[in-house]
């Protein structure tokens, strides 16, 4: 292990850049399973299919961050429908809870991934934009522009959700049926409804990330496994459906990881964030910002 | 008395087909197929009948393959010692889950058991001694007398196992543990209040659960002559523990042995006729098949039909 004070910053750098990333690619199921109860084990699963959405996309010429915004409406329809069929099947028996709702999502995880190994192949695929590739020189620091890229897109999409969520009206409807969905029940609203169209977001949401996700690096189809320890390390650590508790645990975690990365190397860096999920869910399972 | 003697009459046969001159294919394939039956059973002591969700059989049956490939790599354990080492090496990592039942409930206590696995598997790929990333080839010692080759052997083994870990599970399903457990699982704080003692008896299905996937990994190095993380380490052995018990289901010790025979010999037979990503695929549509519209799964349709039928 070589220690320096450049190192160091460097890693910081990197981090920060990293844990915008981390933190809007987990914003979807920050939504879903932060402030909506479901038990998404599929998102990292629906994500990684934006990002194979955005590779076809992208290959008619397109932006990747364009064809990841053309690809949001289609994307909040499949959650509308996801979400409808989880109702339909589990929450509307009362047993989502259980072990069924979670088996369902992570067959469905499976069959998305295996789904896209049958028709890509299992090699890497990556996409093409004049940010890709090139880093911007500040001094003695090198900062990839697709890393400046994925920050900026981060940022906005953090920033939109938690206005939306606190400033509409819909969004202010979302987050009372995940305070009280028996009294908003009581007070003559549809909270599936609601639930539907939140849920569909998330997984619009999960198209732009998916965009980010290829960007920032090539993609494979088995990529969900490794973030489903990510996405949900940076949700509990945030505490359930707290967004700029989103923003904060992805800074924590990309910035811990980028550290092992630049000290201990790359072998290590996977168990981080599954390491701190597990420290979290056993010292402090509410959170850091919980509500 | 009567499961006695069928558990006897199916290892004396399993004795009899490897001693005869069955096709080798057999033995490497019916090895699968019963591991599958072993890790599906002990899934559900935990699962079904407590419900807690364990997503972590990888992490389990992979420190009990690592653990048989230190004793064989170091002391030249014979087979034995290696699975009781497996057994106990998982069941201790299984008392350390069990403490985090004390927390953690539903999805949280599933995605820590993902943490585990990941964790296991980061910790093996940067340990030089058992080959690190790249994996370990190792030399199969000679096989013991009666059996001609290893396969044989290690399938009649697997048998054994798996005979004992439906024995374990049928104990602990008709004993005061399997109706605490039930009872946890419908509601903890009123189990706990009536007295049952829920985090002995969480610590108890977690260890033996734990350890009996430690034992039916601890095999697995010697069959394939090769050790490595990636394939150890993996989540498809989730989805067939998970998939074993639901298809089958999850109320009854018949339902994951039941489960696994039918998704284990599927697989084995789309995995030589069409392909190995296939065979993940098709336990994953049936998993979602089965929770969504046979949430019982095949013995609460088979109870749903002896209903219809006697009315």
């Amino acid at each position: 292990m070589i220690f320096s004070f450049d190192l160091l910053a460097e890693a910081l750098i990197f981090g920060v850049l990293l844990g915008c990333f981390y933190a809007a690619v987990s914003i979807g199921l920050s939504v879903s399973f932060g402030l909506l109860d479901v038990p998404h084990v599929a998102h990292p699963a629906v994500m990684v299919l934006g990002s194979y959405a955005t590779y076809m996309v992208a290959g008619y010429g397109i932006d990747p961050i364009a064809a990841g915004v053309l690809l949001m409406p289609v994307f909040f329809v499949l959650g509308v429908l996801i979400y409808r069929f989880y109702y339909e099947s589990f929450e509307k028996r009362g047993t989502e809870a259980g072990v069924r709702g979670l088996a369902f999502f992570f067959g469905v995880a499976f069959i998305v991934e295996i789904g896209l190994i049958l028709v890509f192949g299992v090699d890497q695929r990556s996409v093409e934009a004049a940010y890709i590739g090139s880093s911007l020189e500040l001094g003695e620091y090198r900062i990839p522009y697709r890393m400046l890229v994925a920050f900026g897109v981060a940022l906005v999409l953090t920033f939109s959700l938690t206005v939306y969520l606190s400033k509409t009206f819909t969004g202010r409807a979302i987050k009372a049926v995940a305070q009280d969905e028996p009294a908003l029940r009581l007070m003559g609203a549809n909270p599936v409804r609601i639930k539907q169209w939140a849920f569909g977001i998330a997984t619009g949401v999960s198209a732009l990330a998916g965009a980010m996700l290829i960007i920032v690096s090539p993609v494979e189809p088995a990529m969900d496994r490794v973030y489903i320890g990510r996405t949900f390390c940076v949700v509990v650590l945030a505490g359930l459906g707290s967004m700029t508790g989103t923003l904060a645990s992805g800074l924590i975690l990309g910035i811990a990881e980028s550290i092992v990365l630049m000290f201990f190397g790359a072998s290590w860096a996977p168990a981080v964030a599954f390491g701190l999920l597990l420290v979290v869910l056993g010292i402090r399972p509410q959170g850091l910002f919980g509500r | 008395m009567k499961f006695w003697i069928a558990a006897a009459l199916f290892f004396v046969a399993a004795l009899a087909i490897a001693l005869s001159g069955v096709n080798e294919y057999f033995f490497f394939a019916a090895y699968v197929v019963l591991t599958a039956v072993t890790l599906a059973t002990a899934w559900n002591i935990l699962g079904g009948y407590a419900g807690y969700v364990n997503f972590g059989p990888p992490a389990f049956f992979g420190i009990g393959a690592y653990t048989a490939v230190v004793l064989f790599k170091w002391l030249e354990a014979p087979l034995a010692a290696q699975i009781a080492a497996g057994a106990a090496m998982g069941g201790l990592l299984g008392f350390g889950v069990g403490l985090l039942t004390l927390r953690l409930r539903g999805i949280f206590f599933a995605i820590a058991t993902v943490a585990v696995v990941f964790i296991m598997e980061t910790l093996m790929i940067n340990w030089r001694y058992v080959g690190g990333a790249t994996g370990l080839q190792l030399l199969r010692p000679p096989v013991i007398a009666p059996f001609e080759t290893y396969a044989r052997m290690l399938f009649v083994v697997a048998a054994f196992m798996a005979i004992a870990s439906v024995a374990i599970a049928r104990y602990v399903q008709g004993s005061w543990i399997g109706r605490g457990l039930r009872a946890l699982r419908d509601s903890e704080e009123a189990a706990e209040a009536n007295g049952v003692p829920t985090l002995k008896l969480k610590l108890f299905a977690c260890v033996t659960s734990g350890a009996l996937m430690g034992a039916a990994g601890a095999p697995m190095p010697m069959y394939l002559s090769f050790i490595e993380p990636a394939s150890t380490f993996n989540l498809s052995y989730t989805i067939s523990a998970l998939g074993g018990s639901i298809i089958g289901g999850m109320s009854h010790w018949l339902g994951p042995i039941i489960g696994a025979l039918l998704l284990g010999s599927l697989q084995q037979i789309i995995t030589v006729t069409i392909s190995g990503e296939v065979n993940v695929l098709i336990v994953g549509v049936l998993l979602v098949l089965f929770v969504v519209l046979a949430p019982e799964g095949i013995l609460g349709l088979f109870k749903r039909w002896l209903k219809a039928s006697s009315r």
